[in-house]
């Protein structure tokens, strides 16, 4: 295998990461979404907390997308 | 038959102006043009909005809401010590907003034009977190002194986790202005390449000439007219991260936890 296809073959499985971010960022909603319909009162005041759970979760899934982004651009 | 796609053609910095001072290429590039139509528009949204009239007209009420946006999130994440750091954390809302909203103006259906956006630059996003990375440091460092470095043992650790709770903490401390730069470089440069991928493929869809060709520009057109709208609640949520973060790391320097 010659380094171009290697490259192209690496950065489609650090493209992989993207998509474990996306599991995370739905539990974090999806997760918020229980609690807060169990109590609505108290779920204004968490917003602050969701989006930074958002924020730390996809931040990861965006670490795979620069990975992808270092193999094809700069190598 | 299919022009090629080229998604990073939009990220190319071009010098508008070009100005050379000594060996220092200071030029006006389109980075640039584009930040400055920012802080215009600011300018006139917030001269026109500062009225202080009693009854507020419809853009006294639009600025009233975006001023009163920023100051009860900072008073809710920092406290009421933090009413000195609001013109900051407006500041950097504000610009990022509207640069990230720029980005996605239709300016391209005039020739040879098309948008450009300043957030989509690892520099600029690099610069707006230096920016609060070091506000925190010299904040918390002008406050408390040494004292500052108990930031990275938390209340109520026992001994015997110190040696292990310590370096996580510094190196979760020092990952800071990287992931704040990173998530907002990463979620503009993104999406404008996935918007230039499928923008091209109605282009190349349509230009094929073929029933295939044809159904893939439709189905192309329906999903961009989705992740466009994506996108304009990316733009604003990437905005408001940005400021969240900034200042729940301020709340870190100033009460220290």
């Amino acid at each position: 295998m010659d380094l171009q296809s290697a490259k192209m073959i690496g950065a489609g499985l650090a493209a992989i990461g993207t998509g474990a971010a996306a599991i995370g960022v739905g539990f974090v909603f999806g997760s918020f979404l229980q609690s807060a319909l169990r109590n609505p009162a108290a779920a204004d005041g968490q917003q602050g907390r969701l989006f930074l759970g958002f924020a730390l979760a996809e931040l990861l899934g965006l670490m795979a997308f620069t990975v992808a982004l270092l193999i094809l651009f700069v190598f | 038959m299919a022009g090629k796609i080229d998604p990073m053609h939009q990220f190319t910095v071009e010098p508008l102006v070009p100005l050379h001072i000594g060996a220092y290429d200071i030029s006006l590039t389109n980075s640039a043009a584009w930040m400055l139509a920012a802080l215009v528009i600011i300018g006139v949204f917030m001269w026109g909005g500062m009225k202080r009239q009693v009854v507020p007209g419809r853009w006294q009420m639009a600025a009233e809401g975006l001023t009163g946006f920023v100051d009860n999130l900072v008073q809710v994440n920092i406290g009421p010590e933090g009413k000195k750091y609001i013109p900051y954390v407006f500041s950097l809302f504000t610009f990022i907003l509207v640069v990230n909203l720029q980005g996605l103006l239709p300016l391209a259906i005039v020739p040879g034009w098309h948008p450009f956006t300043p957030t989509s630059h690892f520099s600029i996003t690099g610069l707006l977190a230096i920016m609060s990375f070091s506000l925190v440091l010299i904040i918390g460092f002008w406050r408390h002194g040494f004292h500052f470095f108990s930031l990275f043992v938390p209340h109520g650790t026992p001994w015997y986790m110190l040696p292990l709770i310590i370096p996580i903490e510094i190196v979760s401390f020092l990952v800071r202005p990287f992931s704040l730069a990173l998530r907002l470089f990463v979620a503009m440069m993104s999406g404008h390449i996935l918007m230039e991928v499928f923008g091209s493929f109605i282009v190349n869809g349509f230009g094929a000439g073929s029933p295939v060709g044809f159904g893939v520009g439709i189905v192309s057109f329906a999903f961009i007219v989705g992740v466009g709208a994506l996108e304009l609640l990316v733009c604003a949520l990437q905005a408001y991260v940005f400021a969240l973060l900034t200042s729940l790391y301020l709340n870190d320097a100033i009460n220290l936890h």
